[in-house]
């Protein structure tokens, strides 16, 4: 186990180094460095102070060891438009983005295993066709226009919900959340559930397809042969064996849900860090855009390996054939 | 030149074969009448998209066509000049009805056309690993892992936020966005289709090495592409949605679905909700129409359906 963790941890590492590397080359091959990292206000003194600070007029792999070197010590370079360190600000915004991915994350498992089971134990049934036809067009919606359709049902014509922003939030931890207040929830809940659809569209296909082919296997017959309830096979003999196959998959729809509030917190002014992100690619806040892949792709082979670990424990096959090849 | 001669017969009776599964194919896939309305409702949009200049009663990218004097008006209205505005107009007297048709137009031809080349890519990739197996094969499907560990929406937005606006760089997104499904696919088809005996056979002829790979084990390790690709095109669609909604996609000058929905996202909430909804009617029956025919195919060609 311990040589699989120090190989998934370095293959981590080797991810990490290329993406950085891509960023660089993105950054300071593809543009003129000094237009992306010098704010386009700054007058001459000012082009040539920075230039020599980040050493632009230096070979491009002296540049590289320098971006390498300031990235690990955590600097990224500051905001033009915030006069804030880049990191900071991605940071000071990552609670109110993990705050709505993980609130839809719930929302999609609450609705789509219980509808996915229903319709994988009947699925000819019109209930079973239903939610299958449903999912298809859960995960057909594009998220921005779902999201405006439902302020527009809800914040235009009902008028019961806030059309965006964050609401009232509570402090806890040293951080701010909406979690905790009746209007922060308010305000949480069409964000949350517009995220959710798609996720929960996938987590209905997935457990009606896994239910399928669970209710066909032996310890079913055995279970019913027994006995048991149909609540009780369902509830917890089924219940327990698809489950495995979804935490993975869920664990890596964590990650997607964080990239995809992007486009949520744009519809509704949500201020996590993807809405960070389209403000600072507007306002051409390259340090912003810089940090803030980082930090992103830093995260996603963070919830990669943790996946790949959980899945290990949970199914040794992972390890063995690793360890063969 | 023997090998063209040798070949030759042999294309004959695949083709004759390549007929009858075809048909056959047809008739499991139009058993479901949900499908064939889809694939009805997928090949009448393409027609209006491409029929576009013809169809619509303005066009939406020729400001000297636009009346001002008729913005902002409410779907069925009539104009200053009596023109029927079926959908409404935006705010600078567009006529939303074209636009839409426009805006189709224009995010068919990004999907489509992105999906075409990375499947190119992706399939010369993935066979080509396949073919050759061991350290080239590893590296190819490595790089394959690492892409796909990330969603898509995250690659594409990171190339646009390097590359820019632009229909030609949001067609160069979608293809990197892509291109690893299809070699994926390819590679695990062509590795079972690589041990076959024609391919031995093809072997034992001396045919030169792209001439097996493309001539040979490419149209046989093809067909799992197809469905991947359907579904795809109905992804790269969303995808450039999202892009241009967002505002680092296509430019303002030729709005596609996304760009007219941003554009009517500012006006719902003051209760003119018709240039953000049509659009994305337009948007979602799109989709929906490519992903149900997406569905079937897959359920048409997995064997383990069979009957």
């Amino acid at each position: 186990m311990l040589a699989f963790l120090f190989r998934r941890i370095g293959q981590s590492v080797l991810v990490m180094a290329a993406m950085a590397t891509l960023v660089f080359l993105g950054v300071y091959a593809l543009g003129n460095p000094i237009d992306i990292l010098v704010s386009p206000e700054a007058d001459q003194i000012e082009r040539e102070q920075a230039i020599a600070r980040l050493g632009l007029d230096r070979p491009l792999w002296v540049q590289f060891l320098v971006f390498v070197k300031s990235a690990l010590a955590g600097d990224l370079g500051r905001s033009f438009v915030h006069g804030l360190p880049a990191i900071d600000l991605i940071l000071s915004r990552m609670p109110a983005t993990l705050e709505l991915a993980f609130v839809a994350l719930v929302i999609a498992i609450a609705l789509g295993l219980p509808l996915g089971m229903i319709a994988g134990l009947s699925p000819r049934s019109l209930v079973g066709r239903g939610i299958m036809a449903g999912s298809i067009l859960g995960f057909s919606l594009p998220n921005f226009w779902l999201g405006l359709m439902l302020i527009l049902a809800f914040a235009v014509e009902l008028k019961v919900l806030p059309a965006g922003g964050r609401g009232q939030t509570r402090e806890l931890l040293g951080l701010q959340w909406s979690f905790f207040t009746a209007d922060g929830l308010r305000h949480l809940l069409l964000p949350a559930l517009t995220l959710a659809i798609y996720k929960a569209s996938l987590v209905a296909r997935l457990a009606s397809a896994a239910t399928r082919e669970t209710l066909v296997q032996d310890f079913v017959r055995f279970a019913r042969a027994k006995g048991l309830t149909p609540a009780r096979i369902v509830g917890v003999h089924v219940l327990k064996t698809i489950l495995i196959p979804l935490v993975t998959v869920i664990g890596l729809e964590f990650g997607s849900m964080i990239a995809f509030a992007v486009v949520t917190e744009t519809v509704f002014a949500w201020p996590g860090m993807g809405k960070l992100l389209i403000d600072s690619i507007y306002r051409l806040d390259r340090p912003v855009i810089v940090a803030y892949l980082i930090v992103i792709v830093a995260t996603f082979v963070v919830i990669n390996l943790v996946v790949d670990v959980v899945y290990s424990l949970l199914d040794p096959r992972i390890r063995l054939s690793e360890r063969k090849t | 030149m023997t090998a063209i001669e040798h070949d030759a017969p042999v294309a004959h009776a695949a083709a004759a074969a390549e007929q009858g599964r075809l048909a056959q194919a047809w008739s499991a896939f139009a058993e479901s009448r949900v499908a064939v309305g889809a694939l009805g409702v997928a090949a009448l949009l393409i027609l209006v998209a491409a029929l576009a200049p013809w169809i619509t009663p303005q066009n939406p990218y020729d400001l000297t066509q636009l009346s001002i004097m008729d913005n902002m008006l409410a779907p069925g209205s009539r104009g200053f000049d009596g023109r029927l505005y079926l959908l409404g107009t935006d705010d600078q007297g567009r006529d939303m009805l074209s636009a839409i048709v426009y805006g189709l137009r224009l995010s068919l031809v990004v999907g489509i056309v992105a999906t075409a080349i990375a499947l190119a890519i992706g399939a010369a990739v993935g066979i080509v690993a396949a073919y050759f197996g061991g350290r080239l094969d590893s590296l190819l499907m490595r790089l394959v892992d690492i892409q796909l560990s990330f969603p898509a929406i995250l690659i594409a937005l990171i190339l646009l936020a390097i590359l820019g606006k632009g229909v030609d760089k949001v067609v160069i997104a979608l293809v990197s966005v892509q291109w690893a499904y299809y070699a994926r696919t390819i590679r695990s088809s062509a590795l079972v289709e690589r041990r076959r005996e024609y391919i031995e056979a093809a072997q034992g002829l001396a045919l030169p090495r792209w001439r097996i790979i493309f001539r040979h084990l490419l149209p046989n390790a093809f067909p799992p592409l197809i469905v991947v690709a359907t579904v795809q095109v109905a992804h790269a669609i969303a995808l450039e949605a999202t892009l241009s909604f967002l505002g680092i996609g296509v430019p303002i000058t030729e709005p596609s679905l996304g760009l007219l929905i941003a554009n009517g996202y500012g006006y719902m909430l003051s209760g003119r909700y018709w240039i953000a909804f049509y659009p994305g009617i337009a948007l979602l029956v799109a989709i929906v129409a490519i992903n149900l025919v997406g569905d079937q195919l897959r359920d048409v060609m997995n064997p383990r359906l069979k009957r």
